[in-house]
């Protein structure tokens, strides 16, 4: 099965404040312990490596996009 | 048998000049198989040659078998193939045996694992046995085959390839001599200087962190498991692993920061109060003391012209998850039967292709392995560390987690995606598929094992059928085992479930015990082909 790219929760803004306020009161160095933790368990749950490989790709554009903003802005 | 209280084997041989030696630079003698390097690969691989017929020079530029234990850990699989050699008793006997291992996190265990769960095998997970042991009983039992010819302070120093051989030129204490090869293998370690010689890149990843070795000797009540600690109280922030080895001695292996000073570090005084604070007490007298980095390296190709390369000389990992020894005689197994083939001009010189395409895929899987050990173990960055935490953290609640723990993953055979393997042409549920080692199993009601039958009067191709009305004939020069109905009794069909077999099933294993082909109804013309392929003919 394919990385669902769909919107896939009935109430998308919920998901999104889930996360968000997870992060609330946290340093900065607390939050990314948690990202990792969370990253992990979300990881495990969907159980499937050509999933989270695609998924890895995904988040890693975004990292080449904002390198590449960052060059134009230069 | 030998006494199981070996603690005098012999150590020291001395240098003997053979008749080799007398003739003329112009004249040199002969032979068929030139080994290179006297350590467990080497050693094992020279018997196993000479059991099947093959004369065997094995040269060593020392005298002495090499101090401190080095390789203690010895796989399974490592020990059925010391029972085809003959020598598989002697080690259980001296060794500790042990399938346990827990990981620790600070104060608290996180698991414990068991590395053979169910009964019916032979031989357990693991022994620990110091690598001088193992060294001493192989080349005990050299002595008893007249066609190896070990000589000691023979030293390589310069190889030449011909179309037909290898030339070798040979320093002694008395002085140089040359040798003539039809193959050489080069069993002669990480440092090998036959790899320099033939121009070999050794390429791979060098790791910074330091770990020091102190091999302790002490009277201690810890179990006989693999215990191994993450940032444990008496070693904050770095790793520990405790380890039985025979003679009340015991592995310990802690993790220093890349920065540490070797020198400083490695001195008797300095390494007792790190060991005095994991023991809680300072009774122990130190037996051997180490400190080494990681490399995990392998060659490109393991088979340079007539040069062929076996164990650390072709591969080289972490000693995280007891790769390093058990994947050289893995080698060996691997290579002497083809070997013994070519030589033999029953398989083209091309058979012996499928040891390099069969054994650097298997030092890629270990060297993955090890390696991801080893990161887990020395995090590289903020990020990778901070990772760590959250599985050790996560591993105390959740399956998920304590599986994602590496404190080492130890050493298995590993599965070869194989041009000698036939694929599978039926269906199958379970047992081992073509390109993967053989599974023991009880037979006779567990007075004896399948393993014992494969390798009774000599490891050969061999038919493994389970029950049938009608056996199938086996081809010519193929041993047949039959299980069940006219052959070995399986009264609790524990070998049928672990091959997945029905009456009639049969599996073609290679003399290296590795899986070949399977066939639900064999025939003689599929079994023939499967065959021809695992013998290289086509």
């Amino acid at each position: 099965m394919p990385l669902s790219t769909n919107s896939n929760f009935a109430r998308p803004d919920d998901a999104f404040r889930a996360i968000v306020e997870a992060h609330r009161g946290l340093t900065d160095e607390q939050s990314a312990d948690f990202d990792a933790a969370l990253v992990l368990i979300l990881a495990n749950h969907i159980g499937d490596i050509d999933v989270l490989r695609e998924a890895i790709g995904l988040a890693k554009r975004r990292m080449v996009d904002s390198q590449q903003q960052q060059q134009q802005q230069q | 048998m030998a006494p199981a209280n070996t603690h005098q084997a012999k150590t020291q041989f001395g240098y003997r000049r053979h008749p080799d030696q007398d003739r003329s630079g112009q004249n040199p003698a002969e032979h068929p198989v030139v080994i290179v390097g006297a350590g467990p690969v080497g050693l094992s691989l020279a018997i196993d040659l000479a059991q099947r017929g093959q004369h065997v020079v094995l040269l060593d530029d020392a005298d002495r078998i090499g101090e401190g234990s080095r390789a203690i850990c010895f796989s399974k699989r490592s020990l059925e193939y010391w029972d085809r050699l003959g020598v598989g008793d002697r080690m259980v006997d001296k060794g500790v045996v042990w399938s346990v291992g827990r990981i620790f996190h600070g104060e608290s265990q996180l698991y414990q694992f068991n590395l053979l769960p169910e009964d019916g095998h032979k031989r357990p997970a693991f022994i620990n046995l110091q690598q001088y042991y193992a060294e001493a009983y192989l080349v005990d039992r050299i002595s008893d085959l007249p066609a190896i010819d070990l000589r000691w302070r023979n030293k390589v120093t310069g190889i030449e390839q011909r179309n037909d051989s290898v030339a070798l030129t040979i320093e002694t204490p008395e002085g140089a001599y040359r040798l003539h090869g039809q193959y050489v293998i080069a069993c002669d370690g990480a440092r090998s200087s036959l790899r320099q010689m033939v121009g070999a890149e050794f390429a791979g990843q060098v790791f910074e962190d330091q770990f020091l070795i102190a091999d302790v000797k002490m009277t201690a009540e810890f179990p006989t498991e693999r215990w191994f600690w993450f940032d444990p109280p008496f070693h904050a922030g770095r790793s520990a692993l405790l380890h039985r080895q025979p003679d009340d001695v015991w592995r310990i292996d802690l993790q220093l920061n890349r920065y540490a000073d070797p020198v400083v570090e490695k001195k008797p005084e300095n390494v007792r109060p790190r060991i005095a604070r994991m023991l809680g007490h300072d009774k122990f007298e130190f037996e051997w003391i180490s400190l080494y980095k990681f490399q995990c390296r392998r060659m490109d190709r393991f088979i340079h012209g007539r040069v062929i390369f076996a164990g650390d000389s072709a591969h080289q990992v972490s000693p995280f998850g007891a790769r390093g020894a058990n994947s050289g005689l893995e080698d060996a197994e691997n290579l002497s039967w083809k070997l013994d083939r070519v030589l033999r001009r029953t398989s083209p010189a091309s058979l012996l292709e499928s040891y390099h395409v069969e054994r650097s895929m298997a030092a890629d899987e270990n060297i993955r392995e090890s390696t991801r050990s080893t990161d887990f173990m020395a995090p590289n960055s903020h990020q990778e560390a901070r990772l760590r935490k959250a599985v050790l953290s996560l591993a105390r609640e959740t399956e998920f987690g304590k599986r994602m723990v590496n404190g080492g993953r130890l050493s298995v055979p590993c599965s070869y995606d194989s041009p000698l393997s036939s694929p599978d042409a039926d269906a199958w549920r379970g047992g081992p598929l073509p390109g993967r080692s053989m599974l023991d199993a009880p037979i006779a009601g567990g007075s004896s094992y399948l393993t014992d039958a494969f390798r009774k009067d000599g490891t050969a191709f061999t038919l493994l059928s389970f029950d049938h009305g009608a056996p199938t004939e086996a081809p010519a020069g193929v041993k047949q085992i039959r299980i069940g109905e006219g052959g070995l009794a399986d009264p609790n069909g524990i070998v049928a479930k672990r091959y997945d077999a029905e009456a009639g099933s049969a599996y073609l294993l290679r003399p290296d015990g590795y899986v070949a082909a399977r066939f639900r109804h064999p025939t003689r013309d599929g079994v023939a082909a499967a065959l021809s392929r695992a013998q290289g003919l086509n």
